[in-house]
């Protein structure tokens, strides 16, 4: 069967596969920027329990597989009691892994503020959240907006792993398909153009677009 | 509920620690292929054959943007489509080591880039043939920028192995599962994996950074 055909025949569901790693990654990027933030402004904190509560799980996170978190989380969590369904225990843990990660940039991002933002912040008396949420952050956004791209498209790669707790995402359809017609190269074909379209097509392009924005909107554009 | 069983946690470290040789064993191979394909790519980039750079980069983004699991199904099933039949062993080695090397061919050319131009042109002047240049002048120079990002990766293909359980390959997680649907029981083998990947990993990270440190300094660069 040639590739067109293959398409003809299966693209309802490729589509709804597609469908699902989309929610996925929009879920779990929402999960992870605020994971990300949180843990980056703790390691930052001067409360020692607090920063060490960050780094444990920057290192935890870091140290080990997206896959073994993976499983950790849909595995063993429902024996401590709480039972999460398939589809949240994937962008769950994926956001999580992610967070991780971006906790260090935006700890990066936040520490690259040049010192005489956070003096001037103080002399015109804000608060401390004032100061971090109007003068600070903003800035630290810009500066770590770049790496966040790469980031962008880790996580889209990573959501294809929650196939392997059975949430019927594109690679999941795609191993399906598999099984059921042996047509290895047009089911994995297609789904890697279709991972390869998501990523340089649409998060890329939608990243670069961010950057330029929040450059206009403050100025440096 | 949680109830951890010490006695059954003992029971199957011994197979666990198996697989982690198994799981080191795949990170070493799939890293030595990285290592030499990657420079291979960068290179390649670097050619005055602009067909070919092209070629060549837009073959590094697609496999950058693409997620390893697909490819490794993709190298494990589509080979026997056309009679050609490959082991699990092979076929993972095969995508991880691509995938990686990839990555590493991004690192490696930060660091060619990083060479200062006189160092191409002195070269040219003492008349050195292209593989001389490279071997003896450009990649030493090369290889120190480029430590850092080899280093991150070598820690990268560690944590991407367990990917490989899906085609077969007996590494941790492979390990682990099996071990859980014998037993009925998931709490332990996760968990001593996850406890496992943090002992090598973290340890790891650090000797790498060490290791950056020990050749700046004997370079004299810091």
């Amino acid at each position: 069967m040639d590739i067109f055909e293959f398409l003809v025949q299966y693209w309802p569901r490729i589509l709804s596969g597609v469908g699902v790693t989309v929610a996925q990654f929009v879920l779990a990027a929402i999960l992870g920027i605020a994971v990300a933030l949180t843990m980056g402004l703790l390691k930052l904190s001067t409360n020692k329990v607090l920063k060490g509560f960050a780094v444990t799980y920057i290192e935890i996170f870091r140290g080990t597989s997206l896959l073994v978190q993976l499983y950790w989380i849909f595995f063993v969590l429902p024996l401590f009691g709480f039972s999460i369904d398939k589809f949240t225990a994937g962008y769950v843990a994926v956001g999580m892994n992610i967070g991780a990660y971006g906790a260090e940039l935006v700890r990066g991002g936040i520490l690259s503020v040049p010192k005489g933002q956070w003096e001037a912040a103080l002399a015109i008396n804000m608060s401390p959240a004032k100061r971090m949420w109007r003068i600070i952050l903003p800035q630290a956004l810009i500066n770590m907006l770049p790496p966040w791209g790469n980031l962008m498209i880790e996580l889209l790669k990573g959501t294809a792993l929650i196939s392997l707790i059975s949430v019927a995402d594109l690679m999941f359809v795609t191993k399906q398909i598999n099984a059921s017609t042996f047509l290895s190269a047009q089911a994995f074909g297609i789904a890697l153009i279709i991972y390869y379209i998501l990523a340089r097509f649409l998060v890329t392009p939608f990243m670069r677009w961010l950057e330029r924005f929040m450059a206009r909107k403050m100025g440096r554009a | 509920m949680f109830d951890w069983n010490w006695e059954f946690a003992w029971e199957i470290l011994p197979r666990l620690i198996v697989a982690t040789g198994n799981t080191l064993i795949a990170a070493g191979a799939g890293y030595a292929i990285a290592l030499v394909l990657g420079l291979v790519l960068a290179i390649a980039q670097r050619t005055p054959y602009r067909g070919l750079t092209f070629v060549v980069r837009e073959f590094v983004e697609f496999i950058r943007s693409t997620p390893l699991l697909l490819q490794i199904f993709f190298v494990f099933y589509v080979g026997p489509q056309f009679g050609l039949r490959l082991s699990p062993w092979a076929s993972g080695m095969i995508a991880i080591g691509l995938h990686y090397s990839c990555y590493l061919s991004e690192v490696y050319r930060g660091g060619l880039d990083s060479v200062p131009r006189g160092q191409w042109e002195a070269a040219t002047a003492l008349n050195m043939t292209i593989a001389q240049k490279y071997r003896r002048i450009i990649i030493p120079q090369a290889i120190v920028p480029a430590l850092a990002g080899m280093g991150n990766y070598l820690v990268g293909i560690f944590k991407d192995t367990p990917m490989l359980s899906v085609i077969g390959v007996a590494e941790l997680i492979h390990t682990a599962n099996a071990i859980g649907s014998e037993h009925y029981r998931f709490l332990e083998p996760f968990t001593l994996v996850g406890l496992i990947f943090l002992a090598i990993s973290l340890p790891a990270a650090g000797l790498i950074r060490g290791f950056e440190n020990f050749i700046r300094r004997k370079l004299g660069l810091q």
